[in-house]
């Protein structure tokens, strides 16, 4: 039971990180590497933050906020400096390994016992007796499914239009009169505060911060990303971004499985890889795109 | 009114490979004439229609429209007045998204972007009524994927999308090359049909002596970044292919294709 709880919270949290990695990864086609800075970004700001008792819902936007500047910038570097796109995220995330330990102070901070969005004052008059083990995944379960509907939204706007048109064809953006470099740092942006936001979560929900958080995040989230668009392909009912979403449960459940049947949880990030190796290989088998790879 | 005035264009300059494409080239195109373009392969036809929509940068000479000298206005604030239809069907839509969100994203064209809904959902019935002229059988695929329909029918739609919106130029790139012949005469008579009630000023780049002698009340041949042959009016009225086709065939040995 509380093995199923920590997979349910733990991948709907990733969640909201891998549906960041959907905008760069699927909908604009660009392999962005920033998102291993900005996740811990959002983690040191939300650490920092909870010590300084600001409320944990002002933690989040202000995690979203930040990690939206951070892809903004990849963005530019890209876009007006034309720096190739794995380059540009490359170059953002060590040079946010730096902005992390300066905003954290050192490379660990515990956050036990304060207020957070999961220990507080409401949470526990809610959440009483037996009824208490289940909060955290109520309230994660809320947060993600509030982004979800929110990015669905923006999709579906002029903007988002826009968005999902120039990862298809860029000429159709500048035909239209409209700047299509604009347009791709929008998104950078908008994917990075979603990270950043998801990372903001992860820190509070494990009570920590660690520099070394994000190491992976790109794995995580595109390993998400591809079981839900390729392998749950038959579940097309399902949107795409609630594919997604089950998708990083899913990758979750199977690492937790792996710690659970004797793997020592210090070879974790390995796992993660093999994973994440084996899903790919699993995916192109199964749908001849190229892009999987 | 658009001008070119002594456009000069090199390709990789300072190399082996140094090609001089445009060495004082000139052209003007009245409002609302429509020139059809054909000439050998490397003939500067596609670099002309790039010059001129701010693709490519020309290394001297003006981009002069309506007496406004805009050869250093950015691409995407050209194609603002500008409708464009590409030789690649994929190029003029969005395969991923479908019909009725690709005519959407056409229709908001110089509205702005915001955060209002993508979809006018009023729209839609006119949309429909747009795709039923068309005769394609698009107007039931509405929801339909634009990937998932024929090299055609996406040029068709390519074409309805550059043309919705008011413009001052429309710009074909040999837009009916890659269509079997039957579908690319039904797009050339929807080209003719909506220059006619757009008036719009029109420059068709095409590899069919046919399709420019039947079409557009000028005629320009290119050969090696200068116009062989520029005839306009009843001067081009009365011209035949056989007339050009002489001229065509030894531009073409020339060229050794």
């Amino acid at each position: 039971m509380t093995l199923l709880l920590s997979v349910l919270e733990q991948g709907m949290i990733y969640a909201v990180m891998a549906l960041g990695i959907y905008i760069t990864y699927t909908i604009l086609d660009f392999p962005d590497l920033t998102v291993d800075g900005s996740f811990p970004l959002g983690a040191a700001l939300s650490a920092v933050l909870i010590t300084k008792g600001v409320n944990p819902i002002l933690t989040l936007l202000i995690a979203f906020g930040a990690g939206a500047v951070a892809g903004m910038l990849t963005g530019i570097i890209h876009v007006k400096l034309k720096v190739r796109d794995l380059l540009s995220g490359i170059i953002m995330m060590t040079a946010l390994y730096t902005v992390n330990l300066r905003i954290a102070g050192r490379a660990n901070v515990p956050i036990y016992n304060m207020t957070t969005l999961f220990d507080n004052g409401l949470v526990k008059g809610i959440f009483k007796g037996s009824l208490a083990a289940f909060s955290n995944v109520v309230i994660i379960l809320l947060i993600t499914v509030i982004m979800k509907l929110l990015l669905d939204w923006y999709m579906n706007t002029k903007s988002g239009y826009l968005l999902r048109a120039v990862g298809d064809n860029e000429t159709i953006v500048t035909s239209m009169g409209v700047d299509k470099g604009i347009v791709k740092i929008i998104g950078l942006a908008i994917a990075n505060g979603l990270v950043s936001l998801s990372g903001c979560l992860f820190a509070q929900q494990q009570r920590y911060f660690d520099i070394s958080m994000g190491t992976g995040t790109m794995v995580i989230g595109l390993a998400s990303v591809i079981i839900g668009i390729s392998l749950l392909r038959k579940a097309s009912f399902l949107q795409v971004t609630t594919r997604v979403i089950i998708g990083s449960i899913i990758y979750k459940a199977c690492v937790a499985l792996a710690i659970k049947l004797g793997m020592p949880s210090s070879d974790l990030k390995l796992i993660t890889a093999v994973l994440f190796l084996v899903i790919l290989v699993i995916g192109m088998d199964r749908s001849k795109r190229k892009k999987v790879a | 009114m658009l001008e070119l005035q002594h456009i000069h264009k090199l390709y990789n300059p300072g190399t082996i490979n140094e090609i001089c494409l445009f060495e004082d080239f000139n052209l003007s195109i009245k409002d609302g004439q429509f020139v059809s373009v054909v000439g050998s392969n490397g003939s500067g036809k596609t670099s002309m229609l790039n010059i001129i929509c701010g693709s490519i940068s020309v290394d001297a000479g003006k981009i002069i429209v309506n007496s406004v000298d805009i050869t250093k206005q950015k691409d995407f604030i050209r194609h603002r007045r500008i409708g464009r239809v590409f030789q690649d069907p994929a190029k003029g839509t969005c395969p991923s998204m479908t019909i009725l969100e690709n005519l959407s994203i056409a229709d908001n064209k110089g509205k702005g972007y915001g955060l209002g809904r993508g979809t006018n959902k009023a729209r839609i019935e006119e949309y429909r009524e747009m795709l039923s002229h068309l005769n394609l059988g698009l107007e039931d695929k509405l929801h339909t994927k634009v990937g998932a329909l024929s090299g055609g029918q996406r040029q068709t739609l390519a074409l309805l999308m550059a043309t919705m919106n008011p413009i001052e130029f429309l710009i074909l790139d040999e837009h009916t090359a890659a269509l079997d012949p039957k579908t690319a005469e039904i797009v050339m008579e929807l080209t003719g049909k909506i220059v006619e009630e757009k008036k719009v000023t029109t420059i068709m780049v095409t590899h069919n002596l046919r399709y420019a002698v039947e079409y557009g009340d000028r005629l320009l041949m290119m050969h090696q970044g200068k116009a062989i042959i520029d005839k306009e009016g009843e001067e081009k009225k009365a011209i035949q292919v056989e007339d050009i086709l002489g001229t065509f065939n030894q531009i073409s040995i020339e060229c050794g294709n």
